[in-house]
């Protein structure tokens, strides 16, 4: 199956593949480039011998101070026709970028765009609600960051808000 | 900027531009018809809902930063914090993924102590969210009546844990402490009152008239949608397809037991109390395959680096002192590299996903919570039925907000 897999994206998509390092991981894992998700993620769905078809998981990894472009989000995608194996796919992307949203190809794909959106601030474009989703909408910041302190910035300003909406009713 | 002045701002512009005879109904964060901090703001045309809007967050506590701050043995406290229905489960993905990180084999008899856990906790679970079910449809004796089973079975987890809610069962290498003596039998008589208690809840409950025109067809999902929503666990195999990754991806011993994959056909709230009441005949039969063989031996892998020595022995011998004082001081030591290791919890494929630096702690930590993946279809669920019908949908998704949070 990995051969499989390699070879495919290999011959139709080498455009968008990138080669990266090998790290130690019980997933076969591949780089993408950002703009080729869509078109790579949608090949490995409807080729029939592959058959992609499941999305297992979606997040985002920060890798402030260690890697460039600093965010990875990656796409966990299962094949239930062959064994369940499964494939990571990660695609680099710099600070304020966007990238194209999945949700065309898996509905499932809506609210964990949403989330690491939240809690990333990495947007999705083609989105069909980009909006926060776990937090407030009058929160700072995006929790997620390596930037961003575990106690956060405080909670002075969600009162002031709260303060406000009491004096105006 | 005021509080929710967005989410404020929306929903005063859908009401103000609802149509003749609509009404708006806020359902939640806090009702009694939400079981845990889920809010619903619904539409409505007469009894039937138009549209549906479910926020969430109300109990976020983010785990992935936490995760980032903890070492692996800490974190486990924030999994206890998830799906606190069964927490064992969520210990045990956990362990499962730094194990697998770091190569350790455990001995046999952790793993099937950990595996009766497992099911013990899958029994649990399901029992709450049949009750919860029968509640909602105002059928109060079920849960009742299964709620004295599901004491047994917590009684069992607080012998060995010493807590009823927060477990923190395991930790990196085996388990905190070995089984006590009279386990086994236990379990037993556990698993032997609960088939006759189980067959008595179908006859009651689930072969009940009532119950059955109220529950089916409802809030059903295709198998094409559940797929494409990433459902997973009963839920998905209510629509009719029979993924489970204790049959998918082994792990642990599922590979060497027998159990069947109850399957559903349309989706429905009936079917899925349906395949949730044969899964814990199931558990049971997976239990009792055990049960009987748990193996002596150590209760935890040989590795004095990783697992904390014996507490009489940390004050008498320097070795047992040094790997005390290490452990607790740096953590345990785990090589860089990534990790997703999926196990089938009660509502589905929980998984962690590790990103390791070979530091004390995780650079990353993500956790695939099977709620958060169902629970975004709910609004497609309910769409043109009645009102009273979307609180036993979601009831019977189970959806559990420790877990859609995180």
């Amino acid at each position: 199956m990995k051969e499989k897999v390699e070879s495919f994206l290999q011959s139709k998509l080498s455009q968008f593949v990138l080669r990266s390092e090998p790290i130690n991981t019980n997933i076969l894992t591949f780089s993408i480039k950002s703009e080729g998700v869509v078109p790579v993620i949608k090949a490995l769905k409807e080729d029939s011998e592959l058959k992609f078809d499941f999305l297992n998981d979606l997040t985002a990894i920060d890798w402030l101070g260690k890697k460039n472009p600093r965010f990875e989000v990656c796409y966990l995608l299962k094949s239930p026709s062959n064994k369940h194996f499964r494939i990571m796919l990660k695609a680099a992307i710099e600070d304020g970028e966007g990238i194209h949203s999945i949700t065309s190809l898996f509905k499932g794909a809506n609210w964990p765009e949403r989330e690491i959106f939240d809690l990333f601030g990495i947007e999705f474009i083609n989105h069909p609600y980009m909006d926060r989703i776990i937090l407030p909408d009058n929160f700072q910041g995006h929790p997620l960051r390596k930037d961003f302190p575990l106690e956060g910035f405080g909670q002075d300003y969600l009162i002031s808000d709260l303060l406000h909406i009491h004096q105006e009713e | 900027m005021a509080i929710y002045e967005k989410t404020a701002s929306r929903f005063r512009g859908k009401f103000d531009n609802l149509p003749e005879g609509h009404l708006l109904v806020n359902l939640g964060p806090s009702h009694p018809a939400t079981h845990g901090i889920l809010q619903n703001v619904v539409q409505l045309d007469g009894e039937r809902i138009v549209d549906t809007e479910a926020v969430i967050g109300y109990v976020h506590r983010c785990f992935e930063k936490l995760g980032e701050k903890y070492d692996y043995n800490q974190f486990l406290v924030c999994t206890d914090r998830m799906n606190y229905v069964s927490t064992p489960l969520n210990n045990i993905g956990w362990i499962l993924t730094v194990e697998n990180l770091m190569q350790i084999q455990v001995p046999d008899r952790v793993t099937y102590v950990r595996m009766i856990i497992s099911e013990l906790s899958r029994i649990m679970d399901h029992i709450i969210c049949q009750g919860i079910l029968g509640v909602d449809l105002g059928a109060f004796s079920g849960m009742l009546h299964m709620f004295h089973h599901r004491e047994n079975i917590y009684t069992i987890i607080e012998k060995l844990t010493g807590a009823r809610l927060t477990t923190t069962f395991c930790r990196v290498g085996g388990m905190e402490r070995d089984i006590y003596p009279e386990f086994a039998s236990e379990v037993k008589m556990v698993t032997k009152g609960l088939k006759p208690a189980l067959d008595e809840f179908r006859d009651l409950l689930l072969r009940n008239k009532i119950f059955n025109e109220r529950t089916a067809g409802i809030g059903g999902i295709s198998a094409e949608d559940a797929l494409a929503y990433g459902y997973s666990g009963p839920n998905l195999r209510a629509a009719g397809i029979d993924h489970d990754v204790r049959k998918d991806t082994p792990y642990m011993l599922y590979d060497k037991v027998d159990f069947d994959i109850p399957i559903g056909e349309d989706g429905s709230v009936l079917h899925r109390a349906l395949v949730r009441a044969e899964e814990m005949y199931q558990s049971i039969r997976i239990i009792e395959q055990l049960v009987d063989n748990i193996p002596s031996g150590r209760y935890h892998a040989d590795l004095p680096h990783i697992f904390l020595p014996e507490k009489q022995k940390v004050y008498t011998s320097m070795e047992e002192l040094i790997y005390h004082f290490k452990i607790i001081m740096h953590g345990v030591k785990v090589p860089a590299g990534e990790q997703y290791f999926a196990t089938e919890a009660a509502n589905g494929e929980l998984g962690f996903y590790i990103v390791s630096e070979g530091e004390k702690s995780p650079w990353r930590v993500h956790v695939r919570r099977p709620c958060f993946w169902f629970y975004q279809s709910f609004p497609e669920l309910v769409k043109g039925g009645l009102l009273a019908d979307s609180i036993a949908t979601m009831s019977s998704l189970n959806v559990i907000a420790g877990e859609l949070d995180c």
